[in-house]
C-alpha cells in the first residue's frame, strides 16, 4: 500500500515480526513433520513454502522460533527464511483468528459487488483491512483475482470458495461462524479453522477431499449447453479414417 | 467442422465424483498411459509435436517444441514443473479443472514426464484454493496406489516421483521463472534469460515448465492422435481449449470450444449480456492483453487472429464488462493489482505502476491534471519492454488499450468523477435497476445472437 503524499510505503512500514515473542508451541513432533515435509523434495530448500506453512498451523502465524527452526533444518539463515517468509501474502507476521475471510476486490469482482461487500463486511465485524476481531474469531483481508470469476463476487473463508456473494448472504455465513454452526463451502468442503487450512496446505491431509460437488453450475454450463445440443469433440476413429481431409 | 463446443477436458465434470481414479478410469482413464509406455520417449514428444498444441497458460509456444529443447545428452536430472498458479485476473479454467478431475492433469503429468525422461515431477498451485490442493493430494496418492507413479510404472522400467506444491501468494510465480526460483524456496522473483529453463531451470538442471491445462491435453493427443485434435481449431491454433466468461453475461461460466469460436457465440452460450445493457469492453485472455470492444464479436478467437487485432488469446479468459461500467475504474483496479503484485525486482515496473495508480486514482476521482492522459501514456510506453519480465508488459495493456478506444473517458477525470459518470451500484449484479432509461428500448437482450 501506499501513503497518499508520495512517501512509497515498503513492508518495513507495516507491523513486523515481534521478535520480543521468542516462546513457541513448536514441539518435537513438529520439528519431526518439518523434516518429512523437507525429504520431499530433491533439494531440502524446496521445502520452505510448505514448511512455513506447518510452522503458521502451529503458531496461528510465521514466528522468529519458527524461522529460526526451518532456517537450522535446512541450513540456511534466518535472514534468508525471513526474506521468503515477508515476499509471499500468505505468512501472516500478525496473529489470524479461526477464520480468514477475504473479499476479492481486483477489478471484475470490485465491480460486481466486490467493494460494496467488502465495506459491509467491514461494517459487519468492525474491522478495517487485514485486522482481526477482539474476540479473535474473525480476519478480514481484501485479496487478489482467486480464479473463480465466473462466480463473481467472491469471498473465500479459510481458502474455501463462496461463490456469487451478495452482503445478505456473507454476513449471514459469518453469523453462523460466529455461532459455532458448520458452515459449508459452495464448491468445497466444510470449513476447518484456518490452522487446520495451513495444515492441509502443508502436505497433511485432513481427509476431507471426498466432500463438495464435483464442479459448481457455472464450470459445468458449456457442459450442459453441449449435452442438450449434442455437441462432443470429434470420434477418434471417423477422424482416423479422414486422414487428410480435415481442413 | 467441429462441433461448436467440444467437450474433452470438461467433459466429466457433470459426473458424481469425477475426482475419484476409479470414475476416472471408468471414463478411460490412465488408458493413455499405458499407451504412452508402449511408446520411445521420442515419439510421445513428436506426438505431441504433430498434434500442434500450443501452450494454455498464454503465451501459445508450441508445447512439443518446447519439449524437444530438453538436451537429452545433458547428464543432470530432468524435471517436469505444472504451472497451476492461476492467478491472472479472468482467469479461472485450471482450479475448476483440478477440483473436477484431478486425475486428468495427474495422467498428463506422467507422459509428459516420460516424454522428456523426467524422474521427478511437480505440480505448483497456487496456495488460496484449499479444497482444489485436497483433490490433487488425493489424486496422487490414489495414483502411487495404483502404480501410476512411483517405482516401475505399471510394470515398466520407468520411475517418478510427484509432489504437489502449494505457493503462498504471489502472481509473479505464474511468470515460469520466478516459479522455479519460488519452488527452490527463494522469493519469486524472474530470472533473467537465457539460459532457458529448457537447459538451466529447476536446480539448474534442464526442466519444462507447462501450464496445467497444456499437461492436462496430452493425454487425449496420445489417446486419439494429431488429427483428431487437428480436427478442432484453425490451421495454426489447433485443438480445444476452455474459454471462460465472466462479468456482466447473464450466465457466466466455462466453456470448452474449439480455437477460433468468436465472442458473439459464446455470448450467445451465456444468454446474451445482461439484461437492458450492452457489450462495452472485454479482455480476450485476462487482464494482461489489451482491451477489445463490440468492434471485436466476430473476431475468430485463436493465436493469430486476436494478435492481428491488437490483443492476445492469453488464457481465454473473457471478462466482459457492459455500459454501466466505467472504464477508468475497471483499470484503476488492474492497474492496483500489478502494484501489489510488482516483485519489486525491477525499477520500471515497481516505480512505474505506482505512479500509475496516483494518476488513475486522481482521474477516477475528477481531479486529473492537464496532461496526466499522455503521461499515463509516457509511463507505459518507459515499462513496456523495459522491465524484467511480462509482468511489467502487462500492466501496460489495460491502460493503453483502454485510452485507445475510451480516450474521453480519461479526459474528463479531469473534472468528473468516474462514479458520476457511472454510478458504480449499476454495475453490481445485487442491484437490480429498476428502470434503464434509455438502454432497456433500444437493447435486445439477444443482440448477440
Amino acid at each position: 500500500m501506499s501513503g497518499e503524499n508520495g512517501h512509497m510505503k515498503t513492508h518495513f512500514d507495516e507491523p513486523s515480526l515481534d521478535y520480543s515473542a521468542t516462546e513457541t508451541k513448536i514441539g518435537e513432533e513438529t520439528i519431526a513433520e518439518l523434516r518429512q515435509i523437507a525429504a520431499r523434495y530433491p533439494q531440502p530448500r524446496s521445502a520452505l513454502l510448505p514448511m512455513l506453512h506447518l510452522v503458521q498451523s502451529v503458531e496461528g502465524r510465521i514466528t522468529p522460533a519458527g524461522i529460526e527452526i526451518c532456517a537450522d533444518i535446512l541450513g540456511i539463515t534466518p535472514a534468508d527464511v525471513s526474506g521468503v517468509a515477508t515476499f509471499y501474502t500468505m505468512y501472516k507476521r500478525k496473529p489470524v483468528g479461526d477464520y480468514h475471510v477475504g473479499v476479492c476486490t481486483t477489478a471484475l469482482c470490485a465491480i460486481m459487488g466486490g467493494d460494496e461487500l467488502l465495506a459491509r463486511l467491514q461494517d459487519h465485524l468492525g474491522v478495517g483491512n487485514d485486522e482481526t476481531t477482539e474476540d479473535g474469531k474473525f480476519t478480514l483481508e481484501h485479496i487478489e483475482c482467486n480464479a473463480a470469476c465466473d462466480y463473481a463476487p467472491v469471498m473465500m473463508i479459510n481458502w474455501e470458495f463462496f461463490d456469487n456473494m451478495t452482503p445478505e448472504r456473507a454476513t449471514a455465513i459469518l453469523d453462523q461462524l460466529r455461532a459455532g454452526e458448520e458452515v459449508q463451502s459452495t464448491r468445497g468442503a466444510r470449513l476447518c479453522t484456518w490452522k487446520q487450512a495451513e495444515r492441509v496446505l502443508a502436505g497433511f491431509p485432513d481427509g476431507r477431499a471426498d466432500e463438495g460437488p464435483t464442479a459448481g453450475p457455472a464450470s459445468t454450463l458449456g457442459l450442459e449447453i453441449a449435452r442438450r445440443n449434442g455437441w462432443q469433440a470429434p470420434d477418434p476413429d471417423a477422424v482416423a479414417e479422414n486422414k487428410g481431409e480435415e481442413g | 467442422m467441429a462441433d461448436t463446443l467440444t467437450p474433452v477436458l470438461t467433459a466429466n465434470w457433470g459426473d458424481e465424483r469425477a475426482w475419484k481414479l476409479d470414475n476416472y478410469e471408468q471414463r478411460g482413464g490412465y488408458q493413455a498411459l499405458r499407451k504412452a509406455l508402449q511408446m520411445d520417449p521420442a515419439d510421445v514428444v513428436t506426438a505431441v509435436k504433430d498434434s500442434g498444441l500450443r501452450g494454455r497458460g498464454g503465451a501459445g509456444f508450441p508445447t512439443g517444441m518446447k519439449w524437444s529443447f530438453i538436451p537429452q545428452d545433458n547428464p543432470k536430472p530432468k524435471y517436469l514443473v505444472v504451472n497451476a498458479d492461476e492467478s491472472e485476473p479472468g482467469t479461472c479454467k485450471d482450479i475448476p479443472m483440478m477440483m473436477a478431475s484431478p486425475h486428468t492433469l495427474v495422467e498428463g503429468v506422467i507422459i509428459s514426464a516420460y516424454a522428456i525422461r523426467a524422474s521427478y515431477a511437480f505440480i505448483y498451485v497456487r496456495g488460496e484454493v484449499l479444497h482444489v490442493i485436497r483433490r490433487l493430494q488425493q489424486a496422487v496418492r490414489e495414483a502411487y496406489s495404483a502404480g501410476y507413479i512411483g517405482k516401475h510404472i505399471l510394470g515398466s522400467d520407468y520411475d517418478l516421483e510427484l509432489v504437489v506444491h502449494a505457493g503462498a501468494g504471489a502472481y509473479i510465480c505464474g511468470e515460469e521463472t520466478a516459479l522455479l526460483d519460488s519452488l527452490e524456496g527463494r522469493r519469486g522473483q524472474p530470472r533473467l534469460r537465457p539460459p532457458f529453463p529448457a537447459v538451466a531451470g529447476l536446480y539448474a538442471s534442464p526442466t519444462v515448465i507447462n501450464n496445467a491445462e497444456s499437461i492436462a491435453s496430452v493425454p487425449g493427443i496420445v489417446l486419439n492422435g494429431a488429427n483428431w485434435f487437428g480436427a478442432m481449431g484453425t490451421e495454426k491454433s489447433k485443438g480445444m481449449g476452455i474459454f471462460s466468461l465472466s462479468g456482466h453475461v447473464t450466465n457466466p461460466g466455462q466453456f470448452e470450444a474449439p480455437l477460433g469460436i468468436t465472442l458473439r457465440k459464446l455470448i450467445e452460450l451465456a444468454g446474451g449480456m445482461r439484461e437492458g445493457h450492452t457489450l462495452k469492453f472485454w479482455t480476450p485472455g485476462g487482464s494482461s492483453t489489451p482491451l477489445l470492444t463490440d468492434e471485436h464479436l466476430d473476431l475468430p478467437l485463436d493465436f493469430d487472429s486476436v494478435a492481428a487485432a491488437g490483443s492476445m488469446l492469453g488464457t481465454r479468459a473473457l471478462q466482459l464488462f457492459d455500459d454501466t461500467t466505467s472504464v477508468v475504474r475497471t483499470v484503476l483496479r488492474w492497474t492496483e493489482f500489478y502494484k501489489h503484485e510488482s516483485c519489486g525486482k525491477c525499477t520500471p515496473c515497481r516505480e512505474g505502476t505506482w505512479w500509475l495508480v496516483q494518476i488513475l486514482k486522481r482521474l477516477e476521482a475528477g481531479r486529473g491534471e492537464e496532461g496526466d492522459v499522455d503521461k499515463l501514456l509516457d509511463l507505459c510506453e518507459n515499462i513496456l519492454g523495459r522491465s524484467f519480465c511480462a509482468l511489467g508488459d502487462g500492466a501496460t495493456s489495460p491502460i493503453t488499450s483502454a485510452i485507445k478506444h475510451f480516450r474521453d473517458e480519461f479526459e474528463a477525470g479531469m473534472h468528473t468523477p468516474a462514479w458520476e459518470l457511472f454510478p458504480y451500484e449499476r454495475s453490481t449484479i445485487f442491484v437490480r435497476e429498476p428502470a434503464l432509461a434509455g438502454a432497456a428500448g433500444e437493447t435486445d437482450p439477444g443482440a448477440s445472437a
